[in-house]
């Protein structure tokens, strides 16, 4: 009997179950470890950085919505930061509150379903994914009494966000904010000691800090390899400054240290969130100067911010028209996923789900 | 101790298990009733209910009667049916001009009568294609005059994509339950709902009209001309 040892090609995806979306890899297979991969995408590529340029300044809030669609507070949040910068738009102290309760409400939801979905590429039928959903499930109804949407939010202008916020949204997320550090240390409690998930993720898919500096890793990619770096700290935006929390680093850069690091900045973002909703007060939230066509002068501007999976980038160029020359969006899900070779390489089929996972992309986002 | 974390793990399922009153699911549109479900609905005493109606009373133990629930819905939700309101609507298209898709399509008379200054153009067609709609509310935040509401409703599928197509007739039968979005003087009511009531024209928008400065302030910036 003669033993076959060639490499086999297989390919994951688009549509693979356990792919998240429509990516797609050509995994090239010595048995069981990974000797090569090509990642394919594009399969959701819809031309948003084109089809910012024929619309005006406030219509590219609802394309925003549609790059990363589990945070959408987010990317609405980064795309009008540009705008302000581009224009020179003042915006109300209230607003910028507003603007932080939800962008720390979106992380949470954000990294929750990370958390779910990473367990459930590492085969926990359902379970844990749908005690986050569970969880993420009243965010989006305190962005339904905020907004009236769940996923598609359009919720902020350039020059604040779109209307105040109802009374009951502060008795609600009162509730909410009193339930949610008991349910993440049920979470967690469930997850962190558990020794089939320790045994999958410890020192799988190890990233080094020089690797993630020169990939320009960003968000909890990079803060779980031991670089300290958000940008909520290192470019103050909004009124970060003014909140004390901090940016929980991992110890040795592997799969369960993106998870533990995601399940630490929950915690922050609470913490966050209880500070803004006592120090908010009565106000405009809107900067009634900015119009509905925004007429932005020649000139460009580029404004990040930390969202949940990184740094999500806008640069937005003008030539004195009512629409953008150019959109360029930096992506943090791409640019998380470049590195994905260095993590499976060498490595055995199973845990590649499990990096995978562990990066936390959306397509939408990716393809753009 | 190996095996450990597994076990307080498993305890956790366990507690959500059995803990019924943690159970998040909602029924919709169907929920099954139990007896007191059935004798709330017919507002009567228990006993009462049990008397009068001995056959669904077997039926809701076996789990044969079902009732009809809504999803929790909040005010501002931005839903498909969009309160149009003849009276106060000018034709001037501004959430036509505003609608990312432009999927707003309207056509004023085109006889060239001589309009006067406060007067409203005569509408021929107001069409919005729903199918394509992707509610994201910029036309309601562009009528300067609150003419056009944002609905309530999310059922409103069809078989044919044509029925999907709002058009003035449509418009002008709709039940009018305006949604809060963007209309902070209908949050300010205090007994209005937008599931249950309906609102007249003449109390549903601002109390005084734009002038055309503030128009021109709204759209265009005034340092740039």
């Amino acid at each position: 009997m003669s033993v076959n040892n060639e490499l086999v090609t297989v390919n994951f995806g688009p549509q693979h179950p356990s792919m998240h979306g429509v990516f797609r890899m050509r995994v090239t297979l010595d048995g069981e470890t990974i000797v090569d991969i090509e990642p394919v995408f594009g399969y959701l590529h819809r031309g948003t950085e084109k089809l910012t340029e024929e619309r005006t300044y406030v219509q590219i809030v609802t394309l925003t919505d549609r790059l990363d669609y589990v945070a959408s507070m987010s990317n609405n949040l980064a795309y009008v930061s540009a705008v302000e910068k581009l224009c020179s738009i003042e915006v109300p102290k209230r607003a910028k509150y507003i603007r932080v309760i939800v962008a720390e409400l979106q992380r949470i939801a954000s990294h929750l379903m990370a958390t779910g979905f990473l367990l459930q590429d590492l085969g926990t039928f359902g379970t844990p994914l749908m005690y986050c959903f569970r969880e993420r499930e009243k965010i989006l109804d305190l962005f339904e009494i905020l907004c009236g949407a769940r996923i598609t939010l359009s919720y902020m202008r350039p020059g604040g966000i779109f209307q105040d916020t109802p009374n009951e949204f502060w008795s609600e997320l009162e509730t909410f904010m009193d339930n949610i550090p008991g349910q993440i240390n049920e979470l967690e409690s469930l997850i962190t000691g558990n020794e089939i998930v320790l045994s999958r993720t410890r020192n799988i898919g190890v990233l080094s800090p020089e690797d993630v500096i020169n990939g320009s890793l960003s968000g909890p990619m990079l803060r779980a390899s031991r670089v300290k770096w958000d940008l909520r700290k290192a470019n103050a935006y909004e009124i970060y400054d003014e909140l004390d929390f901090e940016i929980p680093i991992g110890a040795t850069g592997d799969t369960f240290d993106r998870y533990l690091v995601r399940v630490k900045e929950m915690k922050e973002s609470i913490k966050i969130i209880n500070q803004c909703a006592k120090l908010i007060k009565p106000g405009p939230v809107r900067n009634e100067d900015v119009p509905l066509v925004i007429r932005a002068p020649e000139n460009e501007a580029y404004a990040a911010v930390e969202g949940p999976k990184g740094e999500l980038g806008f640069y937005l160029v003008s030539d004195g028209g009512i629409s953008p020359y150019r959109c360029k969006i930096r992506a943090p899900s791409f640019m998380n996923l470049t590195l994905l070779k260095e993590m499976a390489i060498g490595g055995k089929i199973g845990d590649l789900i499990v990096n995978f996972g562990s990066i936390d992309i959306v397509l939408g986002e990716v393809d753009r | 101790m190996y095996g450990l974390g597994l076990f307080k793990g498993l305890s956790i399922t366990l507690k959500n298990l059995i803990l019924v009153n943690r159970t998040n699911t909602i029924q919709y549109p169907d929920k099954k009733a139990s007896i007191l479900d059935l004798a709330k609905n017919e507002k009567k005493n228990l006993i009462l209910y049990i008397i009068k109606n001995p056959l669904n009373t077997v039926k809701s133990f076996l789990g044969l009667i079902s009732i009809t629930q809504h999803a929790p819905q909040h005010p501002r939700f931005r839903g498909e049916e969009f309160s149009w309101y003849e009276e106060r609507c000018t034709g001037c298209a501004s959430c036509a001009k505003y609608c990312p898709l432009g999927i707003i399509k309207i056509v004023t008379d085109q006889t060239g009568k001589n309009y006067q200054e406060g007067q409203s153009y005569d509408i021929e067609t107001f069409d919005i294609d729903i199918g394509r709609c992707m509610f994201c509310g910029l036309c309601v935040e562009a009528c300067p005059y609150d003419a056009l509401h944002m609905g309530s409703g999310f059922e409103e599928s069809q078989y044919q994509r044509d029925n999907l197509v709002i058009n003035v007739e449509k418009l002008k039968k709709t039940e009018k339950k305006p949604s809060h979005w963007f209309r902070p003087q209908l949050a300010s009511k205090k007994d209005y709902s937008p599931f249950d009531d309906e609102v007249k024209w003449d109390s549903v928008g601002r109390h005084q009209k734009p002038t055309q400065k503030d128009l021109k302030n709204k759209w265009i910036r005034s340092d740039i001309e």
